[in-house]
């Protein structure tokens, strides 16, 4: 199936098995391997995608959902050599220890301060709850986060 | 995942054309949230997906005949997030907030909820609880079912093979009326309820129950609904006796199996003790509402 889409902004016209998934999509397809897959059934949030701005478990979505979309990953939070201020916070006040969930925290935590500038920590809590670290705790990722909204 | 064919109609007719023509093949996909896990185990292998991401208009929330409607491509979060209903249903606004965590709420939809018929759900718990209709379309036009005379059995509806769920409606609740969804989760906040119950009643300007709906979800193959013990409040003022003979009622309905959120007993012995708590704190919002 012919699907036309934007992955970071850069416009793909690609031809997908309607049984492709989003993520073999990103990592087979395009290369983009920043999104990991954890358990397959949309409860880690290691596969946290943004379709149209709306975080999302690319592990559940079919690539043809993204057909006249925009998706954002990992690889997107960069603008040229300046990382997102949710990614450098997380650098600086460590917020991941073995990195795996890492690009599903930054993604979902990117969301959210889209969407709440300056979430109260309950907010963040909540908003990031479907994203599971299984090293290092939460604590310093919700200091990240906080970190980050007050930059 | 099994190979199958794709399309995505732009139009309800459309979709209902190519349902009917898949045959036992065939399947709607909507968010994909259950499908696709179900697709991925090999559990369902519909040689033919029909999805109803192209309908416009079909997530649409907004007025019916004395009530809403809310369309059947609206997703949990639309629902979770929609004005009018945190204005007018803020149990069912609540409800869907607790439903798993907001990735899968941004992309679940009210009508894949409902057509996937799994009896662990949040939503047709609370649904059921205020009197919910589902819209369905057919190669023959559109018929409605009362939410409860919907589900069947575990993972079935009464939903002929090339019929749709258009969306569902809602009555306005009754002046005076309150109501509560409590969602009991001994593990982890998205996990599904070891018991969920919804009571709405209303209340009589003399303060007895003019009228209950409890329904009753994880406890039982389909949602539940808690008729005998609707009926035992109906006329009566709240006391102890009366909230005890309620939850002992709605535990003769309760037919749940025994997994890792609990043993049966334990899960039937919750139903009593939830349905209390929720007629209790039902009550108590429908007297703020009549003070």
């Amino acid at each position: 199936m012919k699907i036309r889409f934007t992955v970071n902004g850069s416009r793909h016209d690609l031809d997908v098995a309607p049984q492709r998934r989003l993520i073999d999509l990103l990592r087979y397809d395009l290369g983009l391997t920043g999104t990991k897959e954890g358990c397959s059934v949309g409860v880690c949030g290691a596969c946290t995608v943004l379709l149209d701005g709306k975080m999302i478990s690319s592990c559940l979505a079919l690539a043809v959902f993204a057909d006249g979309g925009a998706v954002t990953t990992v690889e997107g939070l960069a603008r040229d050599e300046r990382l997102h201020p949710v990614q450098q916070a997380f650098i600086d006040y460590g917020g991941f220890q073995c990195g795996i969930c890492t690009p599903g925290q930054v993604v979902a935590a990117k969301a959210l301060l889209d969407a709440i500038p300056n979430p109260t920590e309950d907010e963040i809590k909540e908003w990031m709850m479907g994203n599971l670290c299984r090293c290092t705790g939460y604590y310093k990722i919700v200091e990240s986060i906080q970190k980050a909204a007050a930059r | 995942m099994i190979a199958f064919d794709y399309s995505a109609p732009d139009s309800l007719a459309g979709a209902v054309a190519a349902l009917d023509e898949a045959g036992d093949d065939g399947k709607a996909i909507a968010g994909g949230t259950a499908l696709v896990i179900l697709m991925m185990q090999r559990l369902v292998r519909p040689s033919r997906l029909v999805s109803l991401r192209r309908i416009p208009g079909l997530d649409r929330i907004g007025p019916a005949d004395g009530g809403i409607r809310i369309g059947a491509l609206a997703t949990h979060r639309d629902v979770e997030t929609s004005p009018v209903i945190r204005e007018r249903f803020p149990v069912l606004a609540e409800t869907f907030r607790q439903v798993a965590t907001l990735r899968i709420r941004n992309i679940a939809t009210v009508g894949g909820s409902l057509a996937h018929a799994d009896p662990n759900q949040d939503p047709p718990v609370t649904l059921m609880a205020l009197g919910a209709r589902v819209r369905i379309a057919g190669p023959d036009g559109e018929r409605q079912l009362p939410l409860d005379e919907f589900f069947v059995e575990y993972y079935q509806t009464a939903l002929r093979q090339n019929e749709l769920i258009v969306g569902v409606e809602l009555p306005f609740p009754a002046p005076g009326s309150g109501s509560a969804f409590i969602k009991f989760l001994p593990r982890t906040a998205d996990d599904y309820a070891t018991v969920a119950v919804t009571a709405t009643l209303a209340l009589n300007p003399d303060g007895a129950c003019r009228e209950a709906r409890i329904a009753l979800g994880s406890v039982g193959p389909t949602t539940l609904r808690a008729r005998e013990a609707e009926a035992l409040l109906a006329g009566e003022r709240l006391t102890e006796p009366l909230l005890a003979a309620a939850g002992e009622a709605a535990k003769r309905i309760a037919d749940p199996i025994a997994d890792q959120r609990g043993s049966a007993e334990y899960k039937r012995e919750m139903v009593g003790v939830f349905v209390r708590r929720a007629i209790r704190s039902a009550w108590s919002g429908a007297r703020g509402a009549n003070a």
